[in-house]
């Protein structure tokens, strides 16, 4: 079977049951994807699939053959971070770090969501073309990735910095 | 003889109470409390940060070994009684498995030593793992599974069949413990009952009271990392990559199990995906070690979710009663804090919520009791700030319920009854500012724009404000020990066997390193969480950043007396005693006159050395019995509660800390708030509901179990005096526990604000509201 992971083409026969979870950390041994319940509820899993956050524990690897599949990996290592990686350092977003590479995914498929629209339980206007990063959006949406060690304040600011209002509106007067 | 001990104790009790400051540990402050502007407090990024974020911090179940198997435990259903029959062999012949371990087959093995039991014990419960048929409570492991893949284990584990036989001794009710009999709890070598004068007389007589009660359901702690274990044997070496807050315990302990030398056991956690007092020693480790034994494979074994609420233990059921009796002006004639706690038959963990009463306040007299019963269940452990986190919550409601009684501000009552000095030891306090907590946090907070229940309303929401104080003491355990490693390039390591689990302590200890030695951060590498280091360093009781900073005060010491020898005659130091001379710009300086310096680069190539390493021991903590030593918060919550729905949102909170110097201001503001969320978890949500008729746990995953998410919590205010103990090392106390306690309570009193409803059962769920 098939798949592209982080930019790199695998080729690998497993157990039809194995999730896709599984096949990142126990067999490609990519262990950004955490497992903090294997059954959905917690978002440590969380991946990104054709750019759509997905919780990876819940998913068949098999139906992910062909896919463009992207883990915390991916985004960037030491020395080269990913923005909203480098935001969660500077804004300790993070204490243990389990939940975060859960966290860092999720925020980037949530960002993307409410660009397409994708219509929330707080938001006012569920027609709207799309939704801002504010406050409470934020929050609802990432509110599938738990963190125990409870650095969520940390978290929704380094998101905000990195794709919120302020970030586009300090590089429109970077730029002027 | 136990009576002649205890009186020899008690001498030595009093001998250290009573003897001058400078014979105690701390007498002498440490130089780095003068230290104003350095690393000591900066807002430093973690270093291990990088990694975390990229998925490269490697945790227990991610080290890939060759012919590993996977372990699968199956878990028994009913709470007291016997296995008759267990039919492993459809699990046997599925497809990849490789071991089926029951009682029949296991190795022999001995209990594992409970916590507390000796100075290195580390068991969860002292049962015997899978050695007889006996059942002791829902959800022991009965079998376990070793398999090629995770699911061919999990698969095989589903197949097994258990037949049992209910023992009539169970117990798992709390009123049949209760009619068992109890029996007051033992903490730390000492009863948890004290009473002073006759408290239950003086609260009859008193003009105003409030005698009242209150509950604590179970919780349990949930970090996101699953408990796991990578581990393998070479001959009768065990090597266990755990995930674990206390390495030198877990191989003293597993070495007793095994019966096999301490040294034999080698124990690594480089990064726990928290822990908050459940990352110990449970029978999963014990069992897959065992298995992988059996099979000569090495072994990875991560709990299910499921799994940790079976068998790992949390904090147990609590019910209070809190009694006050207060003068017109509000000081106290009466205290009383006693209650009932369940524990099981096979460990000693009494939830101590009497301990913030016997410091907190001060009372002409006291009766505080803790009384424990046993039941059948997983063993109850220490979760943060284990005693404080619940009693905090009957106590600070009750002085809440008293000042609405009264007609008085809640922070003026407990102003009115701050103690000059310990209430129930009598010893001095090394240092104490709550009152200046409160003023601060008040003008912050905006508390005086607080209004009389109920009579704040915006829409369907009714508004409150509420306060409390948090308390937690400075612990320092007996066994620290660091090495200490410069090299003349100007490079240092600190090697410790303490832990990081996301509290920031490799970050806060290579900062205090780098300030102690005068070189740059960079130039530090702090080792530690591995069995191969000095030391035997719980990370429990907050106590990390004092035990290591004692240990490494001590071996810094050491090195500061070799680097004098070699510097010899010929150095600017010539005739300076250690303690004359300090770290500063990568060499040693004299405190008094800092022109009088050599860099390290210079003695240790005039003594022809490319480093010197020493190592040494943290002196017994003996300032714990010289002085009362204490934290406090006071913290401040608003809430809205829905007049329609009961559901209740925290809108704003704000915590003002009094917990000495603090190290790191962004990851000490993070232990705050992390503290402070759990203690919203445990106000409006937290349970972990045990069904009594069958002792089983009825909610053991994420989705039942609730926790905080990112939509329940607000930004989160914190604040803090910074003002440093001058018994402590770096002037610090601990900053792990202490945000969690009082919250409780500043959620309840805020609801009360809000609706005036009085709501004495946690967690505050909106039924409780309608
Ligand atoms: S591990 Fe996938 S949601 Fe928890
Ligand atoms: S950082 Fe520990 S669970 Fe989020």
């Amino acid at each position: 079977m098939q798949f592209f992971v982080n930019g790199g083409e695998v080729d690998i026969d497993f157990d039809p049951r194995t999730s896709l979870l599984d096949l990142l950390r126990e067999r490609l041994h990519l262990f950004g994807p955490k497992k903090g319940c294997n059954q959905g509820a917690c978002g440590a899993c969380t991946v990104l699939v054709d750019g759509v956050r997905i919780n990876s524990c819940l998913a068949l690897a098999v139906q992910y053959q062909g896919r463009e599949i992207v883990t915390v990996e991916g985004l960037g290592v030491p020395g080269a971070l990913h923005p909203l990686q480098a935001a969660f350092v500077e804004h300790d977003g993070f204490q243990c770090g389990y939940c975060t590479p859960g966290q860092i995914c999720s925020a980037i498929g949530m960002v993307s969501e409410l660009k397409q629209g994708v219509p929330s339980h707080v938001s006012a206007d569920v027609a709207a073309e799309s939704f801002p990063l504010d406050h409470d959006e934020l929050r609802e949406r990432m509110s599938g990735n738990l963190c125990r060690c409870g650095a969520y304040n940390g978290i929704v600011d380094a998101i905000q910095e990195t794709f919120g209002e302020a970030k586009a509106e300090s590089e429109k007067s970077e730029a002027a | 003889m136990p009576i002649l001990q205890d009186a020899l104790q008690a001498v030595m009790k009093k001998a250290i109470a009573l003897a001058p400051d400078s014979f105690i540990p701390g007498g002498k402050p440490d130089p780095l409390i003068r230290h104003k502007h350095g690393l000591i407090g900066a807002s430093v990024n973690r270093i291990d940060g990088p990694l975390k974020v990229s998925g490269q911090a490697t945790f227990a179940a991610e080290f890939p070994m060759q012919n590993m198997v996977y372990a699968a435990l199956k878990y028994s259903t009913i709470a007291r009684g016997r296995i008759v029959d267990i039919d492993t062999s459809a699990a046997e012949s599925a497809l990849g498995v490789v071991l089926v371990m029951t009682y029949r087959n296991a190795p022999r093995l001995k209990p594992m030593p409970p916590f507390m039991s000796q100075p290195k014990a580390a068991g969860g419960d002292d049962v015997p793992i899978m050695q007889d048929d006996q059942i002791h409570w829902n959800g022991q492991p009965v079998a376990l599974v070793l398999a090629g893949t995770q699911e061919e284990a999990d698969h095989a584990q589903s197949l097994i069949r258990v037949t049992y036989e209910a023992g009539a001794d169970g117990v798992t009710s709390l009123a049949k413990a209760k009619a068992n009999g109890s029996e007051p709890g033992l903490f730390q070598g000492e009863p948890l009952k004290l009473e002073i004068k006759d408290a239950e007389a003086m609260l009859a007589a008193a003009p105003h009271k409030v005698d009242v009660r209150y509950t604590t359901p179970r919780h349990n702690h949930n970090p996101i990392e699953l408990h796991a274990a990578t581990l393998y044997w070479e001959g009768d070496r065990l090597r266990i990559h755990d995930t674990v807050q206390a390495v030198a315990h877990e191989a003293w302990t597993l070495a007793h199990v095994f019966d096999i030398p301490e040294e034999h056991v080698r124990v690594t956690s480089p990064y726990v995906g928290g822990g908050f007092g459940s990352k110990t020693l449970w029978q999963h480790q014990v069992l897959a070690a065992a298995a992988s034994r059996l099979a000569g494979r090495p072994v990875r074994v991560m709990l299910s979710r499921e799994g940790v609420f079976r068998i790992v233990g949390g904090r147990t059921i609590t019910e209070q009663r809190v009694a006050i009796g207060a003068q017109e002006d509000g000081s106290f004639d009466a205290l009383i804090h006693t209650g009932t706690v369940a524990m099981t038959p096979h460990n000693n963990m009494p939830e101590p919520f009497i301990l913030p009463a016997r410091s907190a306040y001060a009372s002409k007299s006291f009766l505080l009791d803790v009384e424990t019963v046993k039941m059948n269940m997983t063993a109850n452990t220490f979760m943060r700030a284990p005693g404080e986190a619940v009693g905090t919550f009957g106590l600070e409601c009750a002085i809440d319920e008293l000042a609405h009684a009264m007609g008085m501000d809640p922070i003026e009552l407990r102003l009115k009854n701050e103690p000059e000095k310990d209430p129930t030891t009598g010893l001095p306090f090394s240092q104490r500012g709550v009152d200046q907590a409160w003023k601060d946090g008040r003008e912050r907070f905006g508390w005086d724009k607080r209004k009389a229940p109920g009579a704040l309303r915006d829409g369907d929401w009714l508004v409150g404000m509420g306060c409390a104080t948090g308390t937690y003491p400075y612990y320092r355990m007996p066994g620290g020990a660091a090495r200490l490693t410069l090299s003349r390039e100007g490079r240092a390591t600190v090697g410790i066997a303490a832990h990081e689990m996301g509290m920031g302590t490799s970050t806060a200890q290579t900062q205090i390193a780098a300030e102690r030695l005068g070189l740059p951060m960079e130039a530090i590498t702090f080792n530690y969480a591995d069995t191969d280091l000095p030391g035997i360093v719980l990370a429990g009781g907050s106590q990390q950043t004092a035990a290591i900073g004692a240990a490494v005060i001590a071996a810094h010491h050491k090195l500061v007396e070799e680097l004098l020898k070699l510097a010899g005659n010929d150095s600017p130091l010539a005739g300076l005693k250690p303690d004359e001379v300090g770290g500063l710009d990568g060499g040693l300086c004299a405190l008094e006159d800092e022109s009088r310096c050599e860099s390290y680069a210079s003695i240790l190539s005039r003594a022809q050395q490319d480093k010197v390493t020493v190592e040494a021991e943290a002196p017994m903590p003996l300032e714990l019995q010289h002085w009362s030593m204490h934290s406090h918060s006071a913290l401040f919550c608003e809430v809205r509660v829905n007049t329609v729905t009961g559901e209740v949102r925290v809108s704003r909170f704000l915590g003002s800390f009094d917990c000495g110097r603090i190290i790191n201001a962004k990851t000490a503001a993070s232990q705050f708030r992390g503290g402070i969320i759990m203690g919203l978890g445990l106000a409006l949500m937290e349970e972990s509901q045990f069904d009594e008729r069958t002792g089983r746990i009825m909610n053991p995953s994420l989705a039942e179990y609730h926790v905080p998410v990112h939509l329940d919590v607000p930004e989160i205010d914190v604040m803090w005096t910074d003002e440093p103990d001058p018994h402590t090392p770096m002037g610090a106390r601990g900053v792990g526990e202490i945000g969690i306690t009082g919250v409780g309570a500043a959620v309840a009193n805020a609801i009360f604000n809000a609706t005036g409803k009085r709501v004495r059962d946690l967690p505050i769920t909106l039924d409780r509201l309608l």
